[in-house]
């Protein structure tokens, strides 16, 4: 994976593509050398470069002294009127509205009391900036019934809760006012106070006992509410009442998703299998439960291949795993890294057995692509280039051999290089490369010299190689091999 | 450097006063509960809390020792003790278990929760739930606004795009109103607000019902326009690869509120070292808006000066003393920060080259510009073939279907199926999450008349248009980019040279590929003052937009000239930071300052990250 430094020089300089790129830019990495070299250099003027710390900006808890406490919280509130106001947009959803928003004649025509005053004023309060309590002036008569003013928008929420939890939904027991009393919470926008209607209008007592359908049929013209109702649920972790309210809202694939996403909280690794397998049957959409179904037979082979390996590990005949002890379990790993597991530790095994690359590939549906790409790199980690080669070796009818390989060869050569590859593996994948300039720049870049050399000098390419020239080790069989060429008088030169 | 800037940009205003009001809060509550407490701070607002206080003043507050929430049995033997935290359900069952726990084990101390920025309805229930309503005192603290620098201030509330968009969820509404209400009461009075998008508009209600309640002190509007756009109406900008100096050190080292640590390959020393990254920095300020091919020739020709100024052979005694008394300092200073960037931008340069960085790029321009399809499909499997990082993969898939309204069937099952082959199955999930928000979908059969619509780039006639969208209201949101990136103009013309040390608009932050979707509606809704003209690009944004005007009583008119040219644009969902350079860019050409307030900075992979359902 990893290239020494003098390798990547190279690689920066023999680029002779000029317009910037992150692959290779030979200008402006060198100009940054430079200028690293150059700040480098003044090094020595800076002396003792522990004094200055201070002066970068350090994040942490300093016990710097702090100056003190000048501004009072009062002091912001202190103001006079503003003479500016700004028009009302409708951003609510679009529900009927009786007069002006919720005024409170719309909200409680009917219903006069303390609970539903204390809701208007929840919905109309907001928070002072500086936590200081706004004082309103007290004692206002509405209608017959006598409003309350309560000082402060903490005071609000006392007293609506107060009232929510000591007195009895009394006044909003029909279907209809509770619907009301929500769909004014939502027209407010406040999530945390439709949040609050949702969890009190459908107290889960009510919930339970309610005929389902006829709640959900209300819920699912508000969707709003309905959002809200279930973000609340799936926080408080109410799993079953969750499940209960997607059924009978007729969203079964939400309510199979749902259950489905309960196996991440089982930690121990047969009971998630078994809960997987009672996921198949979930009303999932087609694709869906097929990869479930999936989920299961991976797990369930991942059990197996675990238990034996480990076993054969500790036992300690097996040279592969000597050679390369396992870093990790296969266990909850995605079917790709398993593929890639079994390729390194169980290839050539027959199709018969569940560890084999052949049985998980089939089983699982690997299409070629991508079985060629995991079975090359896990080859070419344990430096088997044998059996890189006979991955893309096809032989025709007549018993010819040829090198083909679905992913273009200069994939293959850059999984190869990101392995390690020695250079002679690297030239002779190079050379199946099929695109010319490709090949001679992925030969440049892996410094397969004698396929540069050969392709420029049968390009007739003079420039092209005294410019290579440079680029290789002085008195190098490379070098040797270019003067050569260059000395022959009988290839005739384009340039 | 090479902007031909407009000289009579006005002057920013001075976002401290933010930092210590809520730091004047928090003392505040701290002392509400007098005496030796310990005090334990949720994982993700130590950050923030670091950039407005420090230890010391903890301490002079009778907080006694600092504590990681960490969802584990806690070991304080303080018989007061205040928590700190985000109002998360998670969070606040763990307190209701440490509560329990004493309370079994017969210990009495005194508990108080301060949520931050609020409490949330769901956070009480657990209190009473778990039998611990009385016994635990609760507040909130009103921080709202972090500012990151003199023209970013963040919300540093990730939570809220997936909130907000995935679960829909309002619970941040408020959040958003109560912020825009804080600046508007301290820098304001606002008096044109523009917006596009549903929460913008909900966000916008909130704080003018905020603005009706409260008093304003009459003073000189420092910030004019205001801009509320939502996430939603711009995914592609977001899940795009970043190439802006700044934005790529988000990609690739996370800057985190506003901060950045650089590994010892940086830093060229043994230890890490983490890293203010804001205007206060010389250097970084120089080359942060920089395409990443710039910042090489800034570099070099930097350390040039540097080296020269360091240069004082034939000083005499007298020179040397005032050389080392008055500019010592700070080239120093310059060259630490200069090593460091040249650090970071050689350590930037090998992780990309090394995957194959070039070819990504090339792929997602392709697919801006709706060209070689086929290859691009052949690319992204072949990237999850190999099981190349999981988040990417999901990026470009993501990308794929917003720029072609969907995927076809046969692609949508083929690719889904290959992913959760190499990145597990239990991804079915995310795939869930992300038809849920309408970033990756399979195309309906009814689309090809949507598809072709998107090709022609507008409809024979709005009737149709307005039956077609009725018929599909109900199908998930349909992102148009094609046709809108057309009416836009997003994409220039291939073929044309595009010079990145001279950039020419907006698209230089994507290496002239494409302008960002989200900065050109500010830039024309700007121009036009309005959304007039705009009403196509509207309608296939789904609509919401709004513009309103102030009706003020002449007072404020003679404010009205340079406050008129200050914009915060509040992004409800989070930003990029190639989005803030493009602004940046936009504000320079037009004589304009934007100032971002965003509910969080993000990138593509936290984007992805807050669509991934795989943990519990």
């Amino acid at each position: 994976m990893m290239r020494s430094k003098p390798d990547e020089d190279d690689y920066w300089n023999s680029s002779k593509c000029r317009a910037f790129t992150f692959d290779d830019d030979y200008d402006e990495l060198s100009s940054l050398k430079e200028s690293k070299r150059a700040v480098n250099s003044i090094r020595q003027f800076v002396v003792d470069e522990d004094e200055d710390e201070d002066d970068m900006v350090k994040v942490s808890w300093s016990g710097e002294p702090i100056g003190s406490i000048t501004w009072s919280i009062k002091e912001t509130a202190s103001s006079t009127k503003q003479e500016q106001s700004f028009p009302k947009i409708d951003s609510g959803p679009s529900l009927p509205r009786q007069g002006s928003g919720y005024s409170l004649s719309s909200l409680f025509k009917a219903a006069q009391d303390p609970y539903a005053i204390a809701f208007y004023y929840l919905i109309n309060s907001n928070l002072d900036l500086s936590g200081v309590n706004l004082s309103l002036p007290g004692g206002h008569s509405y209608g017959d019934s006598l409003v309350f003013f309560i000082p402060s928008y903490v005071f609000f929420f006392f007293f609506f809760f107060f009232f929510l939890q000591f007195c009895s939904l009394e006044t909003f027991r029909s279907l209809k006012d509770k619907m009301q009393l929500l769909d004014q919470a939502v027209c407010a926008n406040d999530g945390n106070v439709i949040t609050a209607v949702c969890t009190h209008v459908f107290l889960q007592k009510y919930f339970l006992q309610c005929k389902l359908e006829v709640l959900s049929r209300e819920l699912m013209s508000r969707d709003v509410a309905l959002r809200h109702y279930i973000h609340y649920l799936k926080e408080m972790g109410e799993q079953k009442l969750l499940v209960e309210l997607f059924k009978s809202l007729g969203r079964t694939e939400d309510m199979a998703l749902l259950q489905y996403r309960e196996h991440l909280s089982i930690k121990d690794e047969v009971r998630r299998k078994e809960y997987l397998k009672s996921c198949i049957s979930l009303p999932f959409p087609p694709d869906d439960a097929g990869h479930v179904q999936d989920h299961y037979t991976l797990l369930e082979r991942q059990i197996i291949i675990e238990a034996n390996d480990k076993h054969l590990e500790n036992k300690g005949q097996v040279e592969v795993f000597k050679k390369h002890p396992r870093k990790a379990s296969i266990l909850n790993m995605p079917i790709i890294t398993t593929l890639y597991y079994s390729c390194v530790y169980h290839y050539g095994e027959s199709e018969g057995t569940y560890s084999s690359p052949a049985n998980i590939r089939s089983t699982f549906k690997i299409s070629e692509k991508q079985y060629l790409l995991t079975a090359l790199s896990a080859r070419a980690k344990l430096k088997e280039w044998l059996d890189v080669g006979s991955l893309f070796t096809t032989k025709n009818w007549l018993g010819y051999t040829k090198k083909r390989s679905p992913i273009g060869f200069h994939r293959v050569v850059d999984i190869l290089h990101k392995n390690n590859a020695p250079a002679q593996v690297l030239q002779e994948y190079v050379c199946l490369v099929e695109d010319p300039n490709l090949k001679i720049s992925l030969a440049q870049k892996y410094k397969c010299h004698d396929i540069v050399i050969d392709m420029y000098k049968d390009q007739k390419d003079r420039q092209q190689l005294i410019v290579y020239q440079g680029k290789v080790e002085r008195g190098s069989p490379e070098d040797k091999k270019i003067q050569d060429i260059l000395n022959n008088t009988q290839i005739r030169w384009k340039n | 450097m090479a902007h031909s800037a407009r000289r009579d940009a006005p002057e920013l205003p001075d976002f401290s006063l933010l930092k210590r009001l809520a730091r004047d809060q928090l003392i505040y509550l701290l002392e509400q509960l007098p005496g030796k407490k310990d005090l334990f701070i949720e994982a993700d607002l130590m950050s923030p809390l670091d950039r407005i206080a420090n230890v010391t003043m903890l301490k002079q507050h009778d907080v006694d020792k600092l504590y990681k929430v960490e969802n584990t049995p806690i070991f304080s033997t303080c018989d007061q003790i205040c928590f700190l935290i985000r109002p998360r359900i998670q969070t606040v069952k763990w307190i209701a278990d440490t509560v329990n726990a004493d309370k079994a084990a017969g210990k009495f101390r005194k508990y108080k929760i301060i949520f931050t920025p609020q409490k949330f309805y769901a956070c009480e229930t657990v209190l009473e739930e778990q039998g611990i309503y009385g016994d635990v005192s609760t507040d909130e603290w009103a921080f709202y606004l972090l500012p990151l620098d003199d023209d970013i201030i963040s919300l540093e509330l990730p939570e809220f795009f997936r909130d907000n968009f995935l679960e829909g969820d309002q619970r941040w509404v408020t959040t958003g109103g109560s912020a825009l209400h804080l600046l508007h009461s301290l820098f304001g009075p606002f008096s044109k607000v523009y917006g596009i998008g549903r929460c913008a508009k909900m966000v916008y209600e909130s704080w003018r019902e905020q603005v009706e309640e409260s008093e304003q002190k009459a003073q000189k509007s420092e910030i004019g326009n205001v801009f509320l756009i939502d996430r939603d109406v711009d995914f592609v900008t977001p899940l795009c690869s970043q190439v802006v100096y700044e934005g790529l050190v988000d990609d690739i080292f996370r800057i985190k509120c506003g901060c950045v640590e650089f590994g010892p390959d940086v830093t060229t020393a043994d230890k890490s070292m983490k890293v203010m990254l804001n205007s206060q920095d010389k250097v970084f300020s120089e080359i942060r808006n920089e395409h990443f091919s710039n910042v090489f020739g800034f570099l070099s020709q930097k350390a040039r000066n540097l080296q020269t100024a360091y240069d004082r052979r034939g000083m005499d005694i007298k020179q040397m003393r005032t050389f080392v008394s008055e500019e010592l300092k700070g080239l120093k200073q310059e060259h630490r920060l200069l090593s460091l960037h040249i650090g970071a931008s050689e350590s930037m340069m090998k992780k990309k080259t090394k995957q194959d960085f070039q070819e990504l790029l090339k792929t997602e321009h392709s697919l801006l510009e709706g060209f070689d399809i086929r290859e691009c499909i052949t690319y992204i499997e072949e990237h999850i073939n190999r099981q190349v990082s999981m988040i990417d993969s999901l990026r470009l898939l993501c990308l794929l279907s917003l720029t072609e309204n969907g995927l076809l069937p046969k692609d949508y099952r083929s690719l889904k199926t290959q992913y959760l082959q190499s990145y597990g199955i239990e991804h079915l999930l995310t795939f869930a999450n992300l038809r849920q928000l309408g970033l990756l979908v399979e195309q309906q059969p009814g689309d090809a008349l949507t598809a072709m619509e998107s090709k022609v780039g507008k409809l024979v006639n709005d009737k149709t248009a307005e039956k077609l969208t009725g018929a599909f209201s109900s199908l998930a949101k349909k992102s148009n980019f094609r046709a809108l990136s057309k009416k836009l103009a997003l994409v220039p013309k291939t073929g044309e040279e595009y010079d990145l040390r001279v950039p020419r608009d907006m698209a230089y932050v994507f290496s002239g590929a494409y302008i960002p979707l989200s900065c050109k509606l500010i830039e024309q809704v700007l121009e036009r003052d309005g959304w007039t003209g705009l009403e196509e690009v509207t309608r296939m944004l789904n609509g919401n937009e709004f513009v309103v005007t102030a009706s003020h009583s002449g007072a404020d008119a003679r404010f009205k000239t340079d406050s008129q040219r200050i914009i915060l644009v509040m992004f409800l969902g989070g930003c990029s930071y190639s989005e803030i350079s493009a602004l940046r860019f936009l504000g320079r050409e037009k004589g304009y300052k934007f100032i971002v307030l965003t509910t969080a900075i993000i990138n593509s992979a936290r984007l992805m990250e807050a669509m991934l359902d795989n943990h519990v």
